[in-house]
């Protein structure tokens, strides 16, 4: 009945669709133990385990030792697959998990990764996409390697994708840990460790084709997840069934309570890691506000089109129009998640503000607050805080503490929903997590693999040799960030945005001018990849090092440094050395058009 | 196919890609920056209940972005059709 083998591509409707009904009947019969009183740790653990269970399943029946397998899936999975798999890949645990919390905590200025990560995907579609199909890379130095000649300028793409990737799985891996480590009621550190195993389970046997397939089944488990409690919520508060075209009366009315509830008190105590809600849900018109806003955005937008994981998944597809039509499925299937978290949030926000709701809790008696069983879970954890700072036996707003990336996993319990679709929720947070990391890991792997060892090493080196090498770094580089990734180092939001920065302050405009500029030559591409990275690097060492931020642009925004100097180098020395030969100005002319064969040959 | 025919060709092809890439990138500015920076004074007015600077930058921005990338699709696809430069 599960048979990957043979044409796999021709039966998807029917095998997807009967996993996703296979998902909801076993999400219903976890409704049924639930009422039948068994203990929401079983059922989180039922629902972390199956999932695993069902990605690891995936990952073996594709396993393959073919190049073209291995590398791009074979150059057959279909747009609208494609699009569901880049958006599984896309979405980290950073937009499951912690975008929506801070929505909640940092309102307008945190919206600019709403648009940034949504934005991001005209830049992919218009620029880079279809343009790289044709090309017909493996990896995304392979374009930089074979466009601008030369092992330097590939070597220093390696270099950029490793470090902006490694940042990024880091995150992820830490987030998989942290939700392991709940469902799982493990430590952290070992929570970790199942994490990376489940995540390896899934790349490791068929690398690419494999963790096309497992990512479209994460996708519609997370996107499940994800909807599941904001509609429920959603109801509960008379919003409608689809919340997100209705809930403009809940902006109106945490508008009125704000001020009400004395929003930007600040707290007279404070608790590591955990914050009070001090920032108002709409904008104030600063412009100091609106430049934040533009910066943030526009890094995250570059970054969307310059890191290696997103771009490579538009190796897999038939054609450049298919490649082009998945680009759009992909951005439909972000969007979905993405302009959900803004209506999360802010349901969110209410039903704690809004006193004529029963789930409310500022203003309420302190001794009443303390005693909800979702305070004190998620305050045994370390993860709420609630101090009666004042005495007054009233909790205030600025009494209220909270860790800003619990509040996607909290709020099911802060609705009172029944625990069955926290369990939900932790599976989706944990597909999200995995998906990226396998998406990542892979990129880092596959670039070492293919560009370092194979181009660069050991020409000469047979298939076996190649995937057996491009196994052993998977390993390897999953073990490296699982170890980092437990010394705990940034908060998930923090490290995925360094990993955009990193990637459009290196990668962003030697890829779009090797397209879009045709005297762009190798000289031009080195310096822009080395002054943009190392200018942007430096810039992030100073600003973490307790430097003042110049004009706003903090640690989460240095592209804003990278990217011009990138520029600016790469125009300047191009233009002080020759253009590149008419081979390869023919092969940017042959880039431009979809037909006809790809620059690159089929296997390579 | 070689020859000057086919580079003319080529040449109107490109220039059309161009264009449509220039258009939406316009309009991907306006969305991605003109709106958010002026959400403020948006926020006077109201849009399906929502405040209209709000609106934009939690919903009406992703919504045009999306149907951008349909849109271009769609164009170019009739861009490549128009010079014979359809794959297969």
């Amino acid at each position: 009945m599960f048979r990957l083998q043979g044409r796999l591509v021709d039966n998807l409707p029917k095998v997807y669709g009967l996993y996703t009904g296979g998902f909801v009947i076993f999400i219903l019969l976890m409704a049924i133990l639930d009422r039948m009183g068994v203990s929401g740790a079983t059922i989180g653990l039922l629902f972390v385990g199956f999932t695993i269970c069902i990605y690891a399943l995936i990952g073996w029946l594709s396993r393959t030792m073919q190049l073209d397998a291995y590398y791009v899936a074979g150059r057959e999975v279909p747009a609208v697959y494609n699009g569901m798999a880049t958006a599984a890949d896309w979405m980290s645990g950073a937009s499951f998990v912690a975008l929506a919390g801070g929505i909640y905590f940092g309102g307008y200025g945190y919206m600019a990764f709403v648009v940034g990560w949504t934005g991001g995907y005209v830049l992919v579609n218009s620029l880079m996409a279809p343009y790289l199909r044709k090309f017909g890379c493996y990896t995304v130095p392979d374009f930089i390697g074979t466009r601008y000649g030369g092992n330097t300028a590939r070597l220093i793409a390696v270099i950029i994708l490793v470090v902006a990737s490694f940042t990024y799985v880091t995150a992820q891996i830490d987030a998989s840990g942290t939700i392991a480590a709940r469902a799982l009621q493990i430590k952290y550190e070992t929570g970790v460790w199942v994490g990376l195993v489940a995540i390896l389970m899934c790349s490791m046997l068929g690398g690419m084709r494999a963790v096309t397939w497992t990512q479209v089944a994460q996708y519609i488990v997370l996107i499940i997840a994800y909807l599941v409690p904001i509609i429920w919520m959603s109801n509960r508060q008379g919003f409608g069934i689809i919340p997100h075209f209705s809930y403009g009366d809940a902006i109106h009315r945490i508008q009125e309570l704000e001020p009400l509830v004395k929003l930007g008190t600040k707290a007279t105590e404070s608790f590591p890691g955990m914050s009070i809600l001090a920032t108002p849900l709409n904008a104030t018109g600063a412009p100091m506000e609106s430049w934040r806003f533009f910066t943030l955005a526009i890094c995250m937008m570059a970054g969307t089109a310059s890191l290696p994981h997103i771009l490579m998944r538009y190796f897999t597809t038939p054609s450049v129009r298919s490649a082009r039509k998945s680009v759009s499925w992909s951005l439909f299937f972000i969007f979905l998640l993405y302009f959900s978290a803004p209506c999360l949030a802010t349901l969110t926000k209410l039903q704690l503000l809004d006193p004529n709701l029963p789930t409310a809790i500022i203003g309420k008696p302190f001794a009443d607050v303390a005693n909800l069983t979702w305070i004190k879970n998620w305050a045994a954890v370390g993860m709420v805080k609630i101090s009666d700072s004042n005495a007054d036996g009233i909790l205030q707003l600025n009494e209220f503490f909270m860790r800003p990336d619990i509040v996607v996993l909290a709020t099911p319990e802060m609705a009172g929903l029944p625990y069955v679709i926290s369990g939900l929720v932790a599976a989706g947070g944990l597909a999200a997590a995995m998906s990226t990391a396998d998406g990542l890991i892979l990129a880092i792997a596959n670039a070492l693999s293919h560009d370092l060892y194979y181009k660069m090493i050991d020409p000469k080196a047979d298939v076996k040799h190649r995937l057996i090498v491009a196994r052993v770094l998977l390993v390897i580089i999953g073990v490296a960030a699982a170890f980092i990734a437990s010394l705990h180092i940034t908060g998930i939001l923090g490290a995925v945005a360094w990993a955009f920065c990193f990637a459009c302050s290196g990668l962003f405009f030697p890829l779009v001018l090797g397209i879009w500029w045709k005297r762009a030559n190798r000289e031009g591409a080195i310096a822009g990849m080395v002054c943009g990275f190392v200018a942007g690097s430096a810039y992030l060492y100073y600003v973490q090092n307790g430097g003042a931020p110049w004009w706003g642009i903090d640690g989460l925004r240095f592209g804003m440094i990278g990217m011009p100097i990138s520029l600016i180098a790469m125009v300047g020395v191009t233009l002080m050395t020759p253009a590149p030969d008419s081979e390869t100005q023919r092969m940017v002319d042959e880039v431009r058009v979809p037909t006809g064969r790809s620059i690159l040959a089929e296997t390579h | 196919m070689a020859g000057s025919n086919d580079a003319e060709r080529r040449s109107r092809h490109w220039e059309k890609t161009r264009n449509l890439t220039i258009v939406v990138l316009v309009l991907w500015a306006f969305f991605s920056f003109v709106l958010p920076w002026n959400a403020k004074a948006l926020n006077s007015m109201s849009f399906l209940g929502f405040p209209l600077g709000y609106y934009f930058i939690a919903q009406g921005s992703l919504i045009a972005f999306v149907l951008m990338i349909f849109g271009q699709n769609w164009l170019q696809d009739k861009i490549d059709d128009e010079f014979g430069m359809h794959e297969e």
